[in-house]
């Protein structure tokens, strides 16, 4: 426990640094990177223990809060996810001292550094609470420093938007989670986890109740589909490092509630199960379309994160069904994929916005209209960020392949152990959705890629690239490793997410995760033939002839230039307008030039989300018509609120009166 | 053991471009022509093997990687088919999943080759290529789960292998329409008519050929071989599927498979020259149509 306390300090004195140092803007963003860098370091390794079988540390603080205690406590949950908070915290805090640099005198940079070093803290301590309250806190702390951090560009009118969606989303989700253990606290008598385990066991009274506020709570933070609208408003926004911490760890604190919440409930029935399964796998497939109209790299990179939470949560719903259902393998499978993806999903995740975020910088530009051939200019750069895209994309031999293939192999085991037929028939329906949402993301990312990182630069800035030098792509080169490494060699993962998996209740864990398990020497030994045919056919290929240089073929062509390239969004029409429901397609305005002697013609896609259009925008604005009829008793006035005050207070003693009175 | 499996290696690299031959042949019989050598393959590749490349200036080493990679994804996916109901080289539970994801992985590289061009029309390749891919992967993986639930087996080779005959006999209906998906997943994912005219010479119109417009030399000889060897790989795919011989002695048995493999192509070269190519807009319907069937043959196995 003591070396992650140290953790939490340097971090913290990181953040300190902020405002003590306001008036040397360039000193505080050194100082706060390099102790957000120490910090993690030391984090990370005082977690990873807990992972490789060190008994569960607690610690209890006296703490003057009502209610609730300061009860910190290390188990393997805890530490696998803090694990992923610190591995991506070390590229991504290194990146950004770089990244950063040009913001120096231009934007206040104390409040900043602050808000990074409380974020992190923040999130460690969602991920270490014991205690219902404790918990709230540092969650709404998280809240706020995330929102500090997404607005700091607050010139721009849609980063002020982007933090008010939000901010308001947040605290929805926030309102639900306050029910939630509100509810668990009053049936636990006490607000400390170890009380709420125990309800495990008891029974709660209202399991389905606690389990939908829990759902549309931590949903909420997790990006669940139709939830997420806040996601790809907010992740953009923030400056790329921050957004790469937010998308690869942030939302995860969603997935980590879910868990805990689990692990307070009694064992739920398949239904539950089937409910995780559909919202997950729903969240993935509208999603990775959504990804298809996006012209904003990272608006894409941000949707890609809500596909993945769907895989995650798709996972964990195929471990409750299967668990209630008595497939302890399949539940083992499922789980473990689901868990493995977390890992994998924050370094991939972390990588592409740390790659976008050099990008953006060179392009000067989210556009991904205004980038191409960018992988000629920023070599490294474009290399290590196609293997993130190849990542996301799930392509084996690398990680992302890894965790979708225990969750193929966790239903295709389910479709076969299915008694009747309906549940095989649900089984198989998902893999075949699961291979859909894999095709698209091949779409996805292969536009990303073909637009941004390849061909003719679309823009005179994009055709100024440079590359900024190992700062600015050591920390994605290392994020890359672990991409490559998880993908190449996940034994080492995998024996870190088994005792995770036990401890939510998956015995079967130990076995079909080990070596000897599902994820056996067969696939790799197939793995390594492909490197080495890729090997071989490299040493063939140099032998054989080659090198003459020449424009690109253009038909006849004498004139190319980079307006005629294919664009991203005639790129994804393909797709759209054949298969894709109208709701999730960009809207198009189109003005088609006429007649003999045309005059101007102009086309624009704007991508929409029907989830803010169709739902939330509506359902804001009749909820604001409501509301604003309650204005009139807001009048602003002292002495009116104090009548307000008054009879509140009248009616308050009224009630306690009468309730002596009539028991 | 040795002896097989150098001989399935051997039948994997080296029958795969005179499939291909075999299709041009029937189809120019019907169309009244001589045409070319059925060893035409061989020659174009040995050709371009030994001549220079050409590449664009706007290119970077992902064009070179993208005919290498894709090959290579091609051939190690082939180390995982079974050959004449024999076990493949490499079987395990959910290596089909393995399997697609390989095809994927080719495609990946071949359309991110197309897009480092620059060109409009290799862009345009690209994006068809992937779009009518993503609409096939769930009919190929749907197909494929029907065949892992009528065996009980989670692996090619248990698929494939002795208890595929038992399973026709429980699950004929399941299994013919699964058949039939699989074979216009083959045609779309091979580029025939009528999804494409590998034939063709309109850049427009292409779907497959037009990716690899750019590509010369012994990168275009990789990107050749590698596509006719993915022909072999549904080809094995499909003839295993719906001509399970049930030949006791090995030798016989890949004897009929060779023989199964030409027929298989005898079908597409027929296919090619009795059908009409679909438009572009129609080629999803049909995609979809082959889920649709898996679907029911999914039912049907279930029910």
């Amino acid at each position: 426990m003591t070396p992650y306390l140290a953790a939490l300090l340097i971090l913290a004195a990181g953040a300190l640094a902020g405002p003590l140092l306001a008036r040397r803007p360039a000193l505080a963003l050194r100082v706060g990177s390099v102790a957000a860098v120490a910090g993690s370091l030391v984090g990370l390794a005082s977690v990873l223990p807990f992972l490789l079988g060190a008994p569960p540390a607690d610690l209890v603080l006296p703490w003057s809060e009502p209610l609730g205690s300061f009860h910190l406590r290390l188990d393997p949950l805890s530490a696998f996810f803090q694990a992923a908070l610190f591995a991506v915290a070390v590229p991504a805090s290194a990146f950004g001292a770089g990244y950063m640099k040009p913001y120096v005198g231009r934007r206040p940079m104390g409040g900043f550094v602050l808000a990074y070093g409380l974020l992190l803290v923040a999130i460690s301590l969602v991920l270490s609470a014991a205690d219902g309250v404790l918990f709230l806190v540092a969650w709404e702390v998280m809240t706020i420093a995330s929102f500090v951090l997404v607005t700091f560009d607050d010139e721009k009118l849609q980063v002020r938007r982007a933090g008010f969606v939000f901010l308001v989303a947040s605290h929805v989700g926030t309102a639900f989670l306050f029910a939630l253990f509100l509810l668990l606290g009053r049936e636990a008598g006490g607000f400390d986890f170890v009380r709420f385990e125990a309800l495990r066991g008891a029974g709660a009274a209202a399991p389905w109740l606690l389990f939908t506020l829990g759902l549309v709570g931590f949903g909420t933070k997790a990006g669940l589909v139709p939830l997420h609208v806040w996601l790809p408003e907010a992740h953009p926004a923030a400056p790329s490092h921050v957004s790469a911490l937010l998308s690869g760890v942030m939302i995860k604190t969603g997935v980590y509630g879910l868990l805990r919440l689990l692990g307070f409930l009694p064992p739920l029935g398949v239904g539950y199960g089937l409910l995780l399964g559909a919202i997950g796998l729903g969240s993935a497939l509208v999603a990775i379309t959504l990804t298809l109209g996006q012209g904003d790299i990272k608006r894409a990179l941000a949707y890609s994160s809500v596909e993945n939470v769907g895989l995650v949560v798709l996972g964990v719903g195929l471990a409750v069904a299967a668990g209630a259902a008595g497939h302890p393998v399949v539940a083992a499978l499922g789980m473990g994929g689901a868990l493995f993806h977390v890992w994998n999903h924050a370094l991939m995740k972390g990588l592409a916005f740390l790659g976008a975020g050099t990008l953006v910088h060179a392009a000067h530009s989210q556009d991904l209209e205004k980038m191409g051939g960018l992988l000629a200019r920023l070599p490294v750069t474009g290399a290590l960020l196609l293997v993130g895209l190849g990542t996301l994309a799930a392509l084996p031999p690398l990680s992302g392949f890894a965790s979708e293939w225990l969750l193929y192999l966790g239903l295709l085991r389910a479709g076969a152990a299915a008694a009747s037929g309906a549940s095989g028939l649900v089984a198989y329906l998902a893999v075949a959705a699961l291979a859909l949402v894999g095709a698209i993301a091949a779409i996805s990312f292969t536009r990303i890629a073909g637009v941004a990182l390849l061909g003719e630069p679309r823009s005179p800035e994009a055709a100024a690239a440079r590359e900024v030098g190992p700062a600015g792509w050591v920390p994605l080169a290392l994020l890359a490793a672990g991409c490559v490494l998880f993908g190449l060699f996940p034994a080492l993962p995998l024996r870190m997410v088994t005792p995770v998996a036990v401890q939510l209740g998956m015995g079967e864990a130990a076995r079909v995760l080990g070596p000897a398990g599902e994820m056996g020497a067969a696939p790799r030994v197939v793995v390594g033939v492909l490197i080495a045919v890729v090997l071989g056919l490299i040493a063939l290929r140099r032998r054989l002839g080659g090198g003459a240089v020449a424009a690109t073929w253009g038909c006849g062509f004498t004139a190319p230039t980079s307006r005629m390239e294919y664009t991203a969004s005639s790129y994804s029409q393909a797709f759209l307008t054949a298969l894709v429901p109208r709701a999730l397609r960009p809207r198009v305005h189109l003005q088609a030039p006429r007649g003999v002697f045309p005059g101007k013609g102009a086309f624009r896609t704007d991508s929409q989300d029907p989830a803010r259009t169709r739902l939330f925008d509506p359902l804001f604005r009749v909820l604001g018509d409501r509301m604003s009829r309650l204005r009139r008793f807001q009048a602003g006035r002292l002495n009116l609120q104090l009548l307000y005050t008054l009879i509140t207070l009248v009616a308050l003693l009224a009630m306690l009166a009468l309730r002596g009175r009539f028991p | 053991m040795i002896l097989r499996a150098l001989f399935q290696i051997g039948i994997l690299l080296v029958l795969p471009p005179f499939l291909l031959g075999v299709v041009n042949r029937v189809k120019a019989i019907f169309a009244g022509r001589q045409g070319p050598p059925l060893l035409q393959l061989y020659f174009d590749v040995w050709k371009l093997l030994q001549k220079g490349a050409v590449y664009s200036r706007t290119t970077t080493w992902v064009f070179r990687a993208g005919p290498i990679v894709g090959l290579a994804a091609v051939a190690t996916a082939g180390t995982m088919l079974p050959v004449a109901g024999q076990p493949a080289l490499f079987t395990f539970a959910g290596d089909f999943v393995l399997f697609a994801y390989l095809l994927a992985l080719a495609r990946f590289a071949t359309a991110l080759a197309a897009l480092d061009t620059g060109s409009s029309f290799e862009g345009m390749g690209a994006a068809r290529e992937v779009s009518f891919a993503s609409m096939a992967e769930p009919a190929l993986f749907l197909v494929l789960v029907v065949m892992a639930r009528a065996t009980g087996s989670l692996s090619l080779s248990g698929m494939l292998g002795p208890a595929l005959a038992p399973a026709w006999r429980a699950a004929a209906p399941a299994l013919l329409l699964s058949a039939i998906a699989l074979f216009v997943v083959a045609l779309a994912e091979n580029s025939r008519i009528p999804v494409d005219d590998p034939n063709t010479h309109l850049e427009l119109t292409m779907i497959h050929e037009v990716m690899v417009l750019d590509h010369s030399g012994p990168d275009l000889a990789f990107i050749l071989y590698g596509a006719s060897l993915k022909f072999f790989l549904f080809g094995a795919l499909f003839v295993r599927l719906v001509a399970d011989a049930g030949i006791a002695g090995i030798w016989a048995a890949e004897a009929v498979f060779v023989v199964e493999l030409i027929g298989f192509a005898i079908l597409v070269g027929v296919v090619e020259s009795v059908m009409a190519r679909l438009r572009l807009t129609r080629v999803p319907q049909m995609l979809v149509g082959a889920s649709v069937l898996s679907v029911f043959a999914l039912v049907l196995l279930l029910r």
